[in-house]
């Protein structure tokens, strides 16, 4: 079915082909008579996008001078991509965005002030999108937790969670009265803000109070009782709400795609916490529509904002989108107020508390959690933990240090780079004749250089100067060295805890050197069965042991985190069957290493297989055969013949190996989330979150990331040493 | 282990050897066969049943991810299918036209700086790519060459460039020098020697360097999607990147579009395995 907007004239690409190159440049549509182009970015799929689209629609019909360019941007792309593009003039006029990332914008000035006062919307959801009593865009859409019911096991939904741990007698066995994500703060929070507690005391951001404690008390009381099962994660919450294993689920609108049609079941408001006779309260996210402050046409992106949240394009998005829409008349429609599951979002809105929209909130989630995991594990008492993670918060929300005076820091630059100019001149002078002779060969690598000194180097030192600055709050102060020396000097922690550098920096090591081990070791013995002549299938093999490298790291990283769970994952299921007991991967650190370690083992081992197959070739077969005369085993074979042989090919392809494994970020992001406490992040994970979940400080993580630069290459020198001795011997 | 001798094994060792390989197959397979599984299942839960085959099946999260249109009401997939070979296919061509020529000067030519060069290469694959992605935008910006496929191209032929430097430098080096001396005896310059005696005979390290720099621009999603503010635009694994929201995974369709994803990427290993094992040097000198 053609859109109505196939009719509209399109945009002219924003860019002209370069060089002629039209092949390459996209989208270099006919441009019609210029109609006003009002930029929208969102991340919304599936019926929400439709939903969208068609209320896009509807507004061009009645607007014929304006063009809507709406953009769909995968949501861990569209923060990036909005602060890089907005600041450049490249950003849209609107972006929907959930309402957390208000604060950090609104203090970059990446956004502006809505020009209206949101009438008939949600007063939680405006309270949601407010920075300063300036309220930043319009809430469109809201999502919360709530509970879903299997009416097949439990006929009417429990109104309090005395009644959740009532149906313990009455469930059939192996059937949890409960499933939720209990050691995620988010899935946490309803006990939290039910006891009465918060993140927040007044203005401070505390997460040590006493309300806090009696939840996660709460909260551990729910497992010990048997309610729940272990080590929830979101994929065993469905499994066992689909197959009829959980009796009631705490999860949000989202979770409705996932439900197996065969499961009948009813949404209804969280249950009051019995022990408080308070409800318990979800987050509210807000789903806001919020102005660029680039923005060309304000008036006219106003005009949207007023025809997307008005009652019939909330009924639409409400029907088709399945939206909790933030729009109050919405729910008096009929096809609205008919609708059970809408409803029951509708009111968990009156009972949720808005997210906080500040940076200082993103940097309470990593404490939270850790201190969630410590008390569910029963490794600490509630008070103990929430103690340690108030002060990991205070320590990422630490206001910037004084600014530095740049002066010296500059003459310093110029003093290094002229030494840098003279010995480079001395080298120079000393290899005259090799740079006389050899200056043919410059125009050789001219290409390779150019391109990387302009595409790779020039992006680094600009990156790598960040690291002289913080950033706090959107705005960024030079201090010199500073995040160098706290960092080396581990100002702020113990050298042993996991935040320090140095022990991460022995966790990288170590995570490094055995992988690049058993990468080698299992290439090398599979490779060398490989070669044998008379292996039959060898090709098929060697066809099928190559796979790994060809899947997409991300999506294999998740696999083994599933295959890894404690009561559900298929290796203790082969555990079990072996008649072993069942680890429980992730709350220990060996065992979380051991987890990241085959997975990444398992990705990386066909990479030597393959070096080791080609260097294997040309490997004369007599020697070994001359030594076999002799009597050599095939150990002694192997370690005195092939071994030396295989070095010069294997030698590289180690330094690269383990080059790559260093700065192996995905694995240990997806699969052990850095857990147990943080114990097995390596430091390029830790970078990342100084970067995106410690309140944004980018200049510390720039810090990191000149650190792990600066290691690798004294390890390259090392290892260059060694690739000479190699040559010369 | 190993057995040079001519002379057939016992039937014990081949046993032996097939097991081990069986085994390794079985541990290698096993987590594909289950993203093959989500894909095939019509639902959009992750998979936490140890089974690695489907109860029911259905093309259903194909047709999904075939199916996207865009505003304009326009098949999607094939435009971005098309965006992502033409991508991966210049990055393939820029990344070893750039690194060939150096790769030659730094195994035959004798210049100052060429080991410090060397190791400058290596240092780029150090450099984390956290740090470097606003400076990268802001420079394409400058540049004219946002939105452009030939920008992102560009960019990660540049990322490509030291692995593909090392592994062609590694295989001109075991090219024995007497029959460029030869070419060069008679009158031949150092360009027409080096296009038409080393280059034809480094073929199966030209069709890896090739192939790996290929699957750097295949898979690539983050710069992809900062870079390029069309959805016609947009390279695949932007596409499937769309799956994983902020609050719950689409796992049937990601599955669904990880397989397509890779198995253009398998046909070709398939198709160059025999090129993947002579050529791979990765900067070592081979026997």
């Amino acid at each position: 079915m053609p859109s109505p907007r196939a009719r509209r004239a399109r945009a002219p690409h924003p860019r002209a082909p370069l060089l002629g190159l039209a092949l390459l440049a996209v989208g270099a549509r006919p441009a019609a008579a210029a109609p006003v182009e009002l930029k929208l970015w969102h991340a919304y799929r599936g019926q929400e996008e439709a939903a969208l689209e068609a209320a896009v629609d509807a507004w061009d019909e009645a607007h014929p001078d304006v063009v809507v360019l709406t953009l769909s941007i995968p949501p861990d792309a569209l923060k990036t991509k909005f602060e890089a593009a907005a600041p450049r003039g490249n950003g849209p006029d609107l972006v929907i965005s959930a309402h957390e990332r208000v604060g950090a914008w609104a203090d970059a000035s990446l956004i502006a002030p809505w020009p209206s006062d949101g009438a008939g919307l949600h007063p939680a959801a405006l309270e949601a999108l407010r920075r300063d009593g300036a309220l930043y865009g319009l809430p469109l859409a809201t999502k919360s937790l709530a509970l879903f019911v299997n009416t097949a096991l439990v006929p009417v939904a429990p109104r309090s969670t005395d009644e959740i741990a009532a149906l313990v007698g009455t469930l059939p066995p192996g059937v949890f009265p409960l499933a939720y994500q209990a050691t995620d703060a988010y899935f946490h929070a309803p006990w939290m803000h039910g006891f009465g507690g918060g993140v927040q005391d007044g203005d401070q951001m505390r997460l040590d109070r006493p309300e806090n404690a009696a939840a996660l008390g709460f909260a551990r009381g729910l497992l010990e009782a048997g309610l729940l099962p272990e080590e929830p994660t979101g994929a065993l919450v469905t499994q066992l709400f689909n197959e009829g294993l959980a009796a009631t689920v705490i999860n949000g609108p989202w979770f409705l795609g996932e439900i197996d049609p065969k499961v009948n079941f009813v949404v209804a408001p969280l249950p009051v916490i019995s022990a408080v006779g308070k409800p318990a309260a979800p987050y509210l996210t807000v789903e806001g529509l919020i102005l660029s402050a680039h923005a060309a046409q304000p008036a006219l992106a106003a005009a949207l904002g007023a025809h997307l949240t008005s009652p019939a394009e909330a009924v639409r998005r409400a029907v088709q989108g399945r939206q909790t829409v933030a729009t109050l008349a919405a729910y008096d429609d009929p096809a609205v107020a008919q609708d059970a599951v809408l409803q029951a979002f509708r009111t968990q809105m009156d009972a949720a508390v808005p997210m906080p929209n500040g940076v200082e909130m993103g940097a309470t989630w990593e404490p939270s959690a850790r201190a969630l995991r410590r008390v569910m594990r029963g490794a600490e008492s509630p008070e103990a933990a929430l103690v340690l993670a108030q002060k990991e918060l205070e320590f990422f929300n630490k206001p910037p240090p004084p600014a530095a005076d740049p002066t010296p820091w500059l003459v310093l630059l110029g003093l290094g780079l002229v030494a840098a100019l003279i010995v480079g001149l001395r080298a120079a002078r000393r290899d005259r004749a090799l740079l006389v002779a050899g200056a043919g060969a410059y125009a050789w690598v001219a290409p390779a250089f150019l391109s990387m000194g302009l595409l790779v180097l020039a992006p680094f030192v600009v990156g790598a100067g960040v690291s002289l600055f913080a950033h706090h709050n959107g705005a960024w102060t030079f201090v010199g060295l500073r995040n160098f020396i706290d960092i080396l000097l581990s100002r702020d922690w113990p050298i042993t805890s996991s935040f320090s550098f140095y022990a991460t920096l022995v966790v990288t090591i170590l995570w490094t050197a055995s992988n690049v081990l058993l990468h080698v070791g299992i290439g090398v013995a599979l490779a060398m069965l490989l070669r044998e002549p008379w292996l039959k299938l060898r090709g098929f093999y060697r066809v099928l042991l190559i796979v790994p490298w060809a899947v997409p790291n991300y999506i294999t990283a998740l696999i083994w985190k599933g295959m890894f769970h404690r009561q559900f994952g298929a290796i203790n299921g082969l555990l079990v069957a072996l008649g072993l007991e069942p680890v429980s991967w992730f709350s220990r650190f060996s065992t979380a290493f051991a987890a990241n370690l085959v997975t990444n083992t398992w990705m990386g081992f066909p990479f030597m297989m393959v070096v080791t197959l080609g260097a294997l070739q040309a490997i004369p077969r007599d020697l070994e055969q001359a030594a076999e005369v002799d009597g050599a085993s095939a150990w002694q074979r192997f370690r005195h013949v092939i071994l030396p042989l295989l070095q010069p090919a294997l030698l590289p392809a180690v330094v690269l190996g383990s080059v790559w494994t260093f700065n192996m970020f995905n694995i240990i992001y997806l699969v052990s989330g850095g857990e147990p406490d943080g114990g097995t992040e390596i430091l390029i994970s830790e970078a990342y979150r100084w970067a995106f979940s410690r309140g944004n400080r980018y200049g510390y993580a720039s810090a990191y990331a000149v650190l792990i630069f600066g290691v690798l290459l004294l390890y390259s020198r090392a290892t260059d040493r060694l690739l000479a001795r190699q040559q010369v011997g | 282990m190993s057995s040079p001798s001519a002379q057939a094994p016992s039937p014990l060792r081949v046993a032996a050897a097939h097991a081990l390989l069986v085994v390794a197959c079985a541990v290698v397979l096993y987590p594909v066969l289950w993203v093959l599984k989500m894909a095939l299942t019509p639902s959009q839960a992750f998979s936490m049943d140890p089974s690695p085959f489907p109860t029911t099946v259905s093309l259903q999260n194909f047709r999904d991810v075939l199916g996207t249109v865009d505003a304009y009401g326009e098949a999607l997939f094939w435009r971005q299918l098309a965006n992502s070979v033409i991508v991966a296919l210049v990055t393939s061509a820029l990344g070893v036209g750039l690194s060939c020529t150096a790769a030659y000067a730094m195994s035959r030519m004798r210049f100052f700086g060429r080991e410090a060069s060397m190791q400058a290469f290596l240092i780029t694959q150090m450099f984390p790519g956290v740090v470097m992605l606003i400076p990268l935008y802001i420079l394409l910006d400058t540049l004219g060459l946002l939105d452009s496929l030939l920008g992102l191209a560009l960019v990660y032929s540049t990322t490509s460039i030291p692995f593909c430097t090392w592994n062609l430098k590694g295989y001109f080096d075991t090219i024995p020098r007497e029959l460029e001396e030869a070419a060069l005896m008679d009158g031949a310059d150092r360009w027409t020697t080096f296009t038409t005696i080393v280059l034809p005979l480094a073929r199966p390290a030209l069709a890896v360097t090739a192939l790996f720099s290929f699957m750097t621009a295949w898979n690539e999603f983050i710069l992809a999607a900062t870079l390029m503010s069309d959805e016609r635009a947009y390279t695949l694994p932007v596409v499937l990147q769309k799956y994983v929201g902020d609050f719950s995974t689409e796992w049937g369709r990601f599955a669904a579009g990880a397989v397509l994803v890779s198995i253009p990427v398998m046909a070709l290993f398939f198709l160059l395995q025999k090129q993947l094992v002579d050529g791979l040097t990765a900067g070592g000198v081979k026997g």
